[in-house]
């Protein structure tokens, strides 16, 4: 029988990973490191869970450690937030480029300057471009089934690209809720054992990963994007079987109140429950208000976005990061998205370095979509900003 | 749903009080959510913690700015912040203090409860942590948790001492003051 426990999302991510039967734990123990690795060890010293668990002294040598043991064959998992993620960046893009279908979890935090521990989405941001399937969750339940969603979509051989599961700093990371922990013998059903096409084998010597010259580099990178491709068939496929065996449902978008919704804001993470008991208030005054909430960012959902979204009265885009000298990163997507449609998109920076998003916020942010759409002007917005 | 905000100073456990009340929640079946608010971390700080009970699975992710009830783990916090901020009407207000419920001032509450907390987690556990003795306040002025579940989610949840803080939560069970006003 499947257990529900009350507990936090680093022991959900933990859990995940377990039941997920990882061989290889590589992690660095300090701060900005969570208890999601605290847990694993635990696991790992008390004969729960079968798997080599690597303490390095960095980052940068995590990363590296997973890359070593993923190229074996090793079902290989890590975690990192924040800071970690940016010591990790040089190895993140080698991951990805090397084809090898690692898990990480990062809890979102900022980066510094200033010093500051709270949810954004800055971190993460960083590593867009680097190749890894990008999946943000709402709820803790999520990261738990995230996860081993996850190796099922990187370890199918046509993606062949590592999965970041993303959950909110502290939001999610230190919350205490309910969450099933699947049968370990059913998840086998759902995630057979790891079995790569090629390996390092000291019985069959190959390289993996050395210099290529310019003739075939842009040959490598292109198949990535072929595997980004393969990602799109493959994140649907695993969430359907998911689903008819776990009983939760999972789609690449969750949309919420959106079929006849005037207004739609556009979500990503755990703010978006919020936003959804927000749309339930605002639905009671009669306003014809949705959510659709980004679930997988990469690969980017831009052809359903577009059909969701593209006769809507005006579209508001929530971000937790920015590009500075541009626009937010959430928002560039969905704009370009519906580039050469009419419809409105408006900009919302919000809960940068952790800063609170209650409904009077989304509130706020909906009567401003109203509002910029009777006027036909598309607007940015930093929300309960202090000039 | 409730809403529950408890004040505490670092190293009282004001977190895991939030923790083990949103377990004994669950248990009785209802949906239950904990979270800390985490400032620069130190001993003796001023803490938060919050939590939400509903019948329904609970969405809502923002901090907890208009509790129906507030536990306050360390009686000076009275005097440095202001516990009732933003607490509904009808609200209930509970204390660590050696006073009487009818000296702690609430406008908003419907009952005030006081239990000398400190001294039952010194003679017990031998140490002023009061999250424990606390939440066996909780139960008796709240009623929205029997304490058998309380002291069930606090043998299996409590990092050190299981027994000694179950019995913490139930003598401070037996001895909250409840003043309705």
């Amino acid at each position: 029988m499947p257990e529900v426990r009350v507990m936090s999302g680093n022991m959900s991510a933990a859990y995940g990973a377990k039941i997920s039967g990882v061989e290889v734990i590589a992690a660095y123990p300090i701060t900005p490191q969570t208890t999601i690795v605290e847990y694993l060890s635990q696991f790992v010293s008390n004969g729960e869970l079968k798997a080599k668990y690597i303490k390095v002294e960095s980052e940068h040598s995590a990363m590296s450690a997973c890359i070593g043991a993923s190229a074996t064959g090793a079902r290989t998992f890590t975690a990192t937030s924040s800071q970690g993620l940016a010591l990790m960046h040089e190895m993140v893009v080698v991951a990805a480029s090397m084809r090898l279908p690692i898990v990480m979890a990062v809890v979102n935090r900022t980066l510094a300057a200033p010093i500051n521990i709270w949810c954004d989405y800055s971190d993460v941001m960083f590593e867009r471009d680097s190749g890894w399937i990008q999946i943000f969750c709402e709820n803790n339940q999520e990261v738990l089934d995230t996860i081993v969603q996850a190796y099922r979509i990187s370890e199918s051989k046509e993606v062949m690209l590592p999965t970041m599961v993303n959950l909110d700093g502290f939001t999610l990371s230190h919350t205490y809720e309910p969450v099933e922990i699947p049968d370990e013998d059913e998840v086998r059903d759902f995630l057979p054992p790891y079995e790569p096409e090629y390996k390092l084998d000291v019985d069959n010597p190959m390289t993996l990963g050395p210099l290529v010259t310019p003739d075939y580099t842009m040959e490598f990178k292109y198949r990535m994007e072929e595997g980004m491709e393969a990602a799109r068939k493959e994140i649907p496929k695993a969430q359907e079987e998911f689903h008819k065996l776990f009983g939760r449902k999972y789609d690449v978008l969750d949309g919420y109140m959106l079929e006849d919704a005037e207004y739609v804001l556009v979500t990503m993470g755990a703010l978006s429950g919020t936003a959804k008991e927000t749309v339930d208030e605002l639905r009671k005054e009669g306003k014809k208000v949705g959510i659709l909430r980004i679930r997988v960012f990469r690969p980017f959902p831009r052809e359903e976005i577009r059909e969701l979204l593209r006769e809507r009265e005006a579209i508001g885009v929530i971000d937790r990061a920015h590009s500075y000298g541009s626009r937010p990163p959430v928002y560039l997507e969905v704009r370009d998205s519906l580039y050469g449609e009419e419809t409105l998109v408006n900009s919302y920076v919000s809960g940068i370095g952790g800063r609170d998003i209650r409904t009077d916020e989304i509130k706020w942010i909906f009567k401003d979509m109203e509002d910029s759409s009777k006027k036909k002007e598309e607007r940015m917005h930093w929300i309960g900003l202090r000039r | 749903m409730r809403e529950i905000r408890f004040h505490g100073r670092g190293g009282q456990g004001a977190v895991t009080a939030a923790q083990i009340l949103a377990d004994a929640v669950f248990r009785e079946g209802k949906y239950s959510q904990a979270f800390p608010f985490f400032g620069a971390e130190r001993r003796g700080a001023p803490v938060m913690a919050f939590a939400r009970i509903d019948d329904r699975p609970i969405r809502v992710r923002s901090h907890v700015y208009e509790p129906d009830y507030v536990v306050v783990l360390d009686p000076t916090l009275l005097e440095v912040v202001k516990v009732t901020e933003g607490m509904r009407e009808g609200g209930i207000l509970i204390v660590n203090t050696e006073r009487n419920p009818e000296d702690i001032a609430c406008e908003t509450c419907s009952k005030v409860a006081t239990v000398d907390a400190t001294t039952i987690a010194l003679d017990i556990l031998g140490v002023p942590i009061t999250n424990t003795a606390i939440l066996g306040a909780f139960a008796k002025a709240t009623g929205e948790v029997k304490i058998e579940t309380v002291l069930d989610s606090i043998r299996r949840m409590s990092p050190a001492k299981p027994e000694e803080n179950a019995r913490a939560a139930e003598r401070a069970y037996s001895e909250t003051k409840v003043l309705e006003v």
